[in-house]
């Protein structure tokens, strides 16, 4: 059958030249940005990445406090999704009627489609006021003399900052956690159910012993999903996240991550060192995100 | 075979026509957000009057430096003026297009808008975080008649990068040598540490948290703050006195600004003299290449510019936008005469 090994050949060739493609493009993207921050990178060398100054009046640069931005406020948005998105999940799959579950999930699938300047907005015109009003100012009378946690609220009850970046994150990243999750826990055969509860096992002990450990690598894969876009989101930290450039221990104090960074100073950056440092922040946050990522997949691999 | 003549000539005529309407092309220019409103419209009005399409698109004051060196554009703007060095350097001509100001607005109960008087130390030093209260005597020494509650202050600024902020930390270094040693101007900084600060997103974001945070200081663009009805304050002018944010001191200050004494334009309209000016304006650019490919295009581009500057003062104040002063407009107009060339020649007659 010469014709069905020559649609073989044809077909390896197609899906082999589109693995290398991606390759070449990424390094493409690398090398761009390597040539695009050359000037900064060369200037400030390999300790670039943990100068905490953004200074661009005196072409002082450093990425230190918009990696400690992103990476809390990411932080904060997977604390909050991963279990609320779990809880979803496990509650549209296994326990909700139907008349709940489907109107809800498809809820959940068009929040996913919601463009994230719309969170930004949203954030900030309605979260932000409600969430000072609600929750800062009693933060500030009750929760800052405690020890070890107390200095994370202490800070001007402004409604953005940090933590308000991390909450609306994990708003955005709940669709994509919830529904991943929903649907690896609907691929599983009803024997397995059925066999479980067969034996005598309640529900609680079927969730939590059979179905949620039977789809573990698709929970984690789909908060690596979730962790991804969250650390990459631009335009909705933008809004919230006050653009402050430094470090600060509170989180309610306004900060500043490295996307939301390059999104709102490049435009109008005039020097070319600025813009030389704001696109070395872009390779930092290439770089960051493959190592979150790749220790992520790592983390999943050992257990 | 009359009919068959009349359609040839008649579609020989539309190919003629075509070809002519052709031939007026569409330029092109990019650059600072802040005069995007009136470069907009003084664009409309322009293809209404001659058929010219004007394509300005408001990429920030960053991109159109980048874009107009690259040449990817015909004209490129930017709120941050090049220095003569620069210009120099890349073959460009300068030009101030139109102007705007900026005025400080708050939030403090009780406090009506254009009640409250400030001068440019006191604005700095909040700023730089060493008036903390809105009850410090300096404030309540300028204003002995207002009742200032006690209250903190929040410092509310731009979070992205902007032209007005660069006009407003350079009115802050002029009136502040601490502001200018320490902090300096462009169109972003890093904030004083010690003042509690708000980044806002844009002229928006700014009067958002200003509106609602009770305490609250920003800085914004005039249009802004007229149009949303903010709550700004009076400022001192270079000379001590008082004044409220008008049409009428904005003037005072284009009016009295040095021009004649500033190569390539390279002015910032901030704190200048006399009484009535008020002290944060400031005007926006034009960049071109001196040495132009197409000469008749150049005049065409050229050709817009001075009608904006002839007839579009009058749409410039009604979107709250200073026309440039006529002295300035014939400086410019020397600047293209002398500098625009095309293989040697000047192009503008």
């Amino acid at each position: 059958m010469p014709s069905a090994i020559k649609g073989d050949s044809i077909f390896y060739r197609l899906s082999f030249t589109s693995a290398i493609l991606i390759f070449l493009v990424l390094i493409g993207i690398i090398l761009s940005l390597i040539d695009g921050g050359w000037l900064a990178l060369s200037e400030f060398g390999p300790g670039f990445v943990f100068r905490n100054v953004w200074d661009p009046v005196n072409s002082e640069f450093g990425a230190a406090s918009a990696i400690y931005g992103t990476l809390v406020s990411s932080l904060i948005a997977i604390v909050i999704a991963i279990p609320v998105g779990l809880g979803t999940a496990v509650f549209l799959a296994e326990l909700a009627p139907d008349w709940i579950s489907r109107p809800v999930s498809m809820a959940i699938e068009l929040l996913a489609a919601v463009p994230s300047i719309i969170y930004g907005m949203w954030g900030l015109f309605v979260f932000a006021p409600w969430f000072s009003e609600g929750f800062q100012f009693w933060a500030l009378e009750n929760l800052v003399g405690l020890p070890l946690i107390g200095h994370w609220f202490d800070g001007p009850p402004i409604g953005i900052g940090l933590l308000t970046a991390g909450i609306i994150l994990s708003f955005m990243i709940l669709p994509i956690i919830t529904a991943l999750t929903r649907d690896a826990l609907k691929t599983i055969p009803n024997v397995v159910r059925e066999a479980a509860y067969g034996v005598g096992a309640t529900p609680y002990e079927v969730i939590t012993r059979v179905l949620l450990p039977s789809i573990k690598n698709a929970a984690v894969g789909a908060g690596i999903l979730g962790l991804g876009r969250a650390l990459g989101e631009t335009m909705a930290v933008a809004f919230v996240i006050g653009g402050a450039n430094r470090i600060e221990t509170s989180l309610f104090m306004p900060a500043s991550s490295i996307s939301s960074t390059i999104a709102q100073q490049f435009n109008e950056a005039t020097n070319e060192m600025h813009i030389s440092a704001l696109i070395s922040l872009g390779l930092v946050l290439f770089v960051l995100t493959f190592i979150v990522m790749g220790a992520a997949r790592l983390l999943l691999r050992k257990r | 075979m009359k009919l068959l003549k009349s359609i040839v000539m008649s579609s020989m005529l539309a190919a003629a026509s075509f070809s002519a309407s052709a031939k007026t092309e569409v330029i092109n220019g990019a650059g600072a957000s802040f005069p995007h409103p009136i470069y907009a419209k003084w664009a409309e009005e322009y293809q209404k009057e001659t058929g010219i399409r004007i394509n300005y698109q408001a990429i920030g004051s960053g991109g159109g430096i980048r874009q107009i060196t690259a040449k990817t554009v015909d004209f490129g703007a930017s709120d941050a003026p090049l220095n003569e060095e620069r210009l120099d350097k890349e073959e460009m001509i300068q030009f101030p297009m139109v102007m705007g100001a900026i005025v400080p607005v708050i939030n403090v109960p009780g406090i009506e808008p254009g009640a409250l008087k400030l001068t440019g130390e006191v604005l700095a030093d909040i700023y730089l975080g060493k008036i903390k209260k809105w009850n410090d005597e300096r404030i309540t020494a300028l204003n002995p008649d207002l009742e200032i509650p006690a209250q903190a202050i929040y410092v509310v600024h731009r979070s992205d990068g902007s032209g007005t902020t660069y006009n407003f930390t350079d009115y802050l270094s002029q009136i502040s040598p601490e502001w200018s040693e320490n902090i300096g101007r462009n169109t972003d900084i890093t904030w004083p540490k010690a003042a509690t600060t708000i980044g806002g997103n844009g002229n928006a974001g700014v009067a958002n948290f200003v509106g609602r945070t009770r305490g609250a200081i920003g800085y914004v663009e005039y249009a802004f703050a007229k149009q949303n009805d903010l709550t700004y304050t009076q400022l001192a002018s270079a000379d001590g006195k008082f004044l409220k944010p008008s049409m009428e001191t904005f003037q005072a200050a284009a009016a009295n600004a040095d021009w004649q004494n500033a190569p390539g334009f390279e002015l910032l309209l901030n704190n200048q003299p006399g009484a009535d000016s008020w002290p944060m304006t400031a005007a926006t650019f034009i960049l071109m290449h001196k040495d132009q490919a197409d000469a008749e295009k150049a005049e065409q581009i050229i050709d817009f510019f001075e009608w904006s500057y002839e007839n579009g003062g009058e749409l410039a104040e009604g979107l709250d936008y200073i026309p440039m002063p006529e002295s300035v407009v014939n400086m410019v107009e020397n600047v293209w005469k002398e500098d625009l060339t095309s293989n040697g020649q000047t192009i503008i007659k």
